[in-house]
C-alpha cells in the first residue's frame, strides 16, 4: 500500500474527493515528520506511538574487518505498535478495532 | 502530539475543509493502514518509512516473576522501518540538548 492507495481508500470508503484526500494525507505525514524532527513523540491511539530515542555514543566494530570504530551519539525513531493493532493482526476482534 | 492534536493541526492548515471532515479522513488513513497490515500487506510511505507484518513462531517462554514455563503461541507482529529522509531528519535535530533526555 502506498499513499496513492490510501487516498483511493478514503475516496471509496468515505466519498471524499481525491484532491482533498490527497491533501490531507500529505499534511498528516508532513506534520508527523515535523513533530518528530522536534524530538516530540506522536501518539496515534489504536495504531501506535512514534518515539524519538537518544542513543549514546559507543564504540563499535566493523563486523567485516574487525576494526574498531567510534559511533557518535544519535537520535533514532522507533515505532511501538498499540495493543489494538497487535490484537487486530492476530484476529482478536474483541479487543481489536472492528473493521468493516 | 496525539491523534486529536494531529487532526487539530491538519485542520488549521486546510481551512477549506471542515474539522469534522478532516477528522474522518485522518481516522480513515490509520484504519486503511491497519486493514492493509491485517491483510499482510506492506505499506510504503515515501520519505517516511514502511510498515510490515512479521510472523513470529511459537516458542516456550518463562514468566520472569514466577519462573513458570509458558507457551507463547505463534503470532503476527507489525514492524516499522524508518525511511532514509525521516531517519536523517530525526538525527539532524540537536542531539546534545539535555532537555531531550527526559520523558517529556
Amino acid at each position: 500500500m502506498t499513499k496513492a492507495e490510501i487516498v483511493e481508500q478514503i475516496y471509496e470508503k468515505v466519498g471524499f474527493s481525491k484532491k482533498e484526500s490527497a491533501e490531507i494525507v500529505e499534511r498528516v505525514f508532513d506534520i508527523i515528520k515535523e513533530t518528530l524532527k522536534e524530538g516530540e513523540k506522536v501518539k496515534i491511539s489504536g495504531f501506535g506511538n512514534f518515539v524519538v530515542r537518544e542513543k549514546n555514543a559507543r564504540k563499535g566494530r566493523n563486523p567485516q574487518t574487525g576494526e574498531e570504530i567510534r559511533l557518535d551519539a544519535r537520535r533514532v525513531l522507533t515505532f511501538k505498535p498499540s495493543l489494538v493493532l497487535k490484537n487486530t493482526l492476530n484476529g482478536d476482534e474483541t479487543s481489536g478495532k472492528v473493521l468493516d | 502530539m496525539t491523534k486529536s492534536g494531529l487532526i487539530e493541526r491538519v485542520a488549521e492548515l486546510t481551512s477549506h475543509i471542515s474539522k469534522k471532515d478532516t477528522e474522518i479522513v485522518v481516522n480513515r488513513i490509520f484504519d486503511s493502514m491497519t486493514d492493509a497490515l491485517r491483510r499482510g500487506e506492506r505499506i510504503e510511505i515515501r520519505g517516511f518509512g514502511s510498515f510490515q507484518v512479521k510472523q513470529r513462531d511459537a516458542r516456550e517462554g518463562r514468566n520472569p516473576k514466577t519462573g513458570e514455563e509458558v507457551h507463547i503461541p505463534a503470532k503476527r507482529a507489525p514492524f516499522f522501518k524508518v525511511g532514509k529522509e525521516l531517519k536523517e531528519l530525526v538525527d539532524a535535530s540537536e542531539v546534545e540538548s539535555p532537555s531531550h533526555n527526559g520523558n517529556d
